[in-house]
């Protein structure tokens, strides 16, 4: 920041007032969104002594201990695990039954294919709690209570239309005729989308993921109601060490900042498709 | 099955909501449609009008429980009337 | 683009028709059972009639709860809405420092919601949060935990802190797809910002804004995680919004019917709302092309 009031005002000196009120502006909001962030780093590499005892706004006694506690112990760590088992999973099947649904509404008209997509969108805005109790029924009776593969199939429920509707917003931009020259090729359907389709909506594909990814991470109700010991996700350890009479702080705060690695290590790559991912494919 | 808790009444109002929708689906292939526009200025097929009835419907009956709180089936005929309003105006 | 009727595209749809009749429709159909029945204990059903939806529309848990959520998602919608114009307008358009606008804000958007939870809880905190903290030191009394309106202004805050640049990207996309000639046609006539906001950026964003809107009401209208975790709906049942008080019922008390009635209900709130959404979001596009 503080370099680009430096230079900006070289290149457009007459526009200098109103450069820095916006500068002022995102600067601002900027701060206001990492400062709860930094605040949570910051804790993370303190030791309780010093959280509970001095204010400090930054680690005097920088230690990772923290996070030495969670990598090292299978009680915490394994919450990291089960998570990305299950988000994994989730992933896969979503993308595997959403691409060709996306195609088919991309490229053809069918009976009922409005009131299908509406049907999806309305799994997407269905609130986790009307389903969870359900849910728990549904797997408990079906003997796939606190398995990996009960909560990937329960975040199927919002993911799948969500892959759906992003793909089908990528797709659209393919023109078709890409389509109709393969099939003159001789190319049959499954060797066209394999071949030629997947490879031009690419990016699609990887923005559609990471959203199914994200939305499964990011999901606790689900996730917690259908789990107890086995594939109890890294949410619910969190939430429930706070039931506990002396916190630990420290370690709570690293376990957080783990969590928001998986977002911020590809927020780099999908920055351009945030907007588009969040709003189905529709921006 | 057993966790569902099937009742008769339950069954039977599943076995017409997915009656209504093959009727729909069978008529839209019989006599394809255009949509039309219609007082809420807005494209609908008999399907969508089908929606906006059942969704409707719903509301009708819960209003009726919700203010009157007795005689439950004669909401049933508030909600013919809303369908018939429906299908001929929306 | 022109599309062709082809009714063997059935076909490739099916896996995610079986897969989500399998997640929504058989849980829905069950929540319909459950809402006319009675149950004791292990799997014991007796016929209940409407009973629980007459009790459920007159309970005033539910409309409290109900006018809770609307309150909730009425004052984050007026904050985000005008905030996230207001940031999209001051986001430049190129350039490396868009590039770090554009990652940062999207920092929080993924974010665990439990984790944006467990952020605000600690930051809100007297003892060892650095907005409690600086609050405290101000004078002012603050208490999350004890005090509604403060229990409230932390949420609404938090929310906001967490979506808004939802909005302010979204509506910095529909920005960005203005030609630059509209800019230098407004230059010409020599209108003023108010102007060129009113006449030209306004309309050209009102269709992402209709989508922005639209989808952090709904969000917003089925929170649960990040007030569940700083409140817990607290104090007393002062922030108990609509999915915090369906869970208090459906896990925490398993009382199967009046919970089952009451998700209905929500859900054809819901499904009325996506509806509308829906509706607006297909007119647009035809609109568009």
């Amino acid at each position: 920041m503080a370099d680009m009031t430096a230079t900006q005002p070289d290149i457009r000196p007459r526009g200098l007032p109103r450069i820095n009120s916006r500068i002022v502006v995102m600067g601002l909001y900027l701060v206001f969104l990492m400062l709860p962030i930094y605040w949570l780093l910051n804790m993370s590499l303190k030791t309780n002594a010093e959280i509970l005892n001095t204010f400090t706004l930054w680690p005097r006694d920088l230690t990772f201990a923290n996070y030495a506690t969670i990598l090292t112990d299978p009680a915490w760590y394994m919450g990291y695990v089960n998570s990305i088992i299950y988000v994994t999973l989730n992933t896969v099947i979503s993308l595997a039954v959403a691409l060709p649904a996306a195609y088919a509404f991309s490229r053809y008209h069918f009976m009922g294919d409005k009131h299908l997509f509406f049907w999806l969108l309305t799994n997407r805005m269905a609130p986790p709690a009307v389903f969870a109790l359900p849910f728990f029924q549904l797997y408990s009776s079906v003997g796939l209570f606190d398995t990996h593969i009960a909560v990937a199939l329960a975040h199927t429920l919002f993911n799948v239309p969500l892959a759906v509707w992003i793909l089908e917003g990528f797709m659209r931009g393919v023109p078709k005729e890409i389509d109709e020259t393969a099939y003159i090729d001789g190319y049959g359907f499954g060797r066209f989308f394999v071949k030629i389709f997947m490879p031009l909506i690419a990016s699609g594909i990887g923005v559609a993921a990471f959203f199914c990814f994200m939305f499964s991470w990011v999901e606790l109700l689900l996730s917690r109601t259908l789990t107890t010991v086995n594939a109890k996700p890294i949410a619910a350890i969190m939430t429930r060490t706070q039931g506990a009479s002396g916190i630990d702080w420290g370690v709570l705060a690293a376990a957080g900042v783990l969590t928001i690695l998986p977002g911020a290590l590809v927020i780099y790559f999908v920055r351009n498709y945030i907007a588009k991912g969040f709003a189905l494919g529709r921006v | 099955m057993d966790w569902m808790a099937w009742t008769w009444p339950t069954a039977i109002f599943f076995i017409v909501i997915a009656g209504l929708l093959i009727t729909f689906s069978v008529l839209a292939i019989k006599f394809p449609e255009t949509p039309r526009r219609g007082i809420l200025r807005i494209e609908t097929t008999r399907g969508d009008r089908l929606f906006i009835t059942l969704v409707g419907s719903a509301f009708i009956n819960l209003a009726w429980l919700g203010i009157v709180g007795a005689q439950q089936p004669y909401a049933l005929i508030v909600c013919l009337a809303y369908a018939l309003a429906v299908f001929r105006w929306v | 683009m022109n599309k062709t009727v082809n009714q063997k595209a059935w076909f490739l749809v099916l896996p995610v028709l079986l897969l989500v009749a399998f997640s929504a429709v058989i849980p829905l159909m069950t929540v319909v059972n459950y809402s006319v029945q009675d149950t004791f204990g292990q799997n014991q059903f007796f016929w209940a009639g409407l009973a629980w939806f007459e009790e459920m529309l007159a309970s005033e848990r539910m409309w409290n709860a109900l006018w809770r959520q609307m309150m909730f998602s009425g004052i984050i919608l007026v904050i985000q809405v005008p905030l996230g114009i207001f940031v999209a307008l001051n986001m430049p358009k190129s350039g490396a420092w868009s590039t770090v606008c554009l990652v940062l804000m999207s920092l929080p958007l993924l974010i665990p919601w439990n984790v944006v939870g467990t952020i605000w809880q600690i930051f809100g905190r007297v003892d060892i949060g650095l907005l409690g903290y600086t609050l405290d030191a101000l004078g002012l009394e603050y208490n999350y935990t004890q005090d509604t309106l403060d229990a409230w202004v932390t949420l609404i805050v938090m929310d906001v802190w967490h979506w808004t640049s939802l909005v302010a990207l979204l509506a910095f996309a529909g920005l960005k797809s203005i030609p630059d000639a509209y800019y230098q046609a407004a230059k010409i006539d020599q209108a003023s910002r108010w102007k060129v906001f009113r006449y030209i950026e306004l309309p050209k964003m009102s269709g992402v804004l209709t989508i922005a809107i639209l989808l952090r009401f709904m969000d917003s209208f089925k929170i649960y995680t990040e007030p569940f975790v700083v409140t817990g709906g607290g104090p007393g049942n002062a922030t108990t919004l609509l999915s915090i008080d369906l869970v208090k019922m459906a896990l925490g008390q398993f009382d199967l019917g009046p919970a089952a009635a009451f998700s209905i209900m929500y859900f054809l709130v819901i499904l009325l709302v996506s509806w509308v959404f829906y509706t607006v979001m297909t007119n647009l596009d035809k609109q568009e092309g």
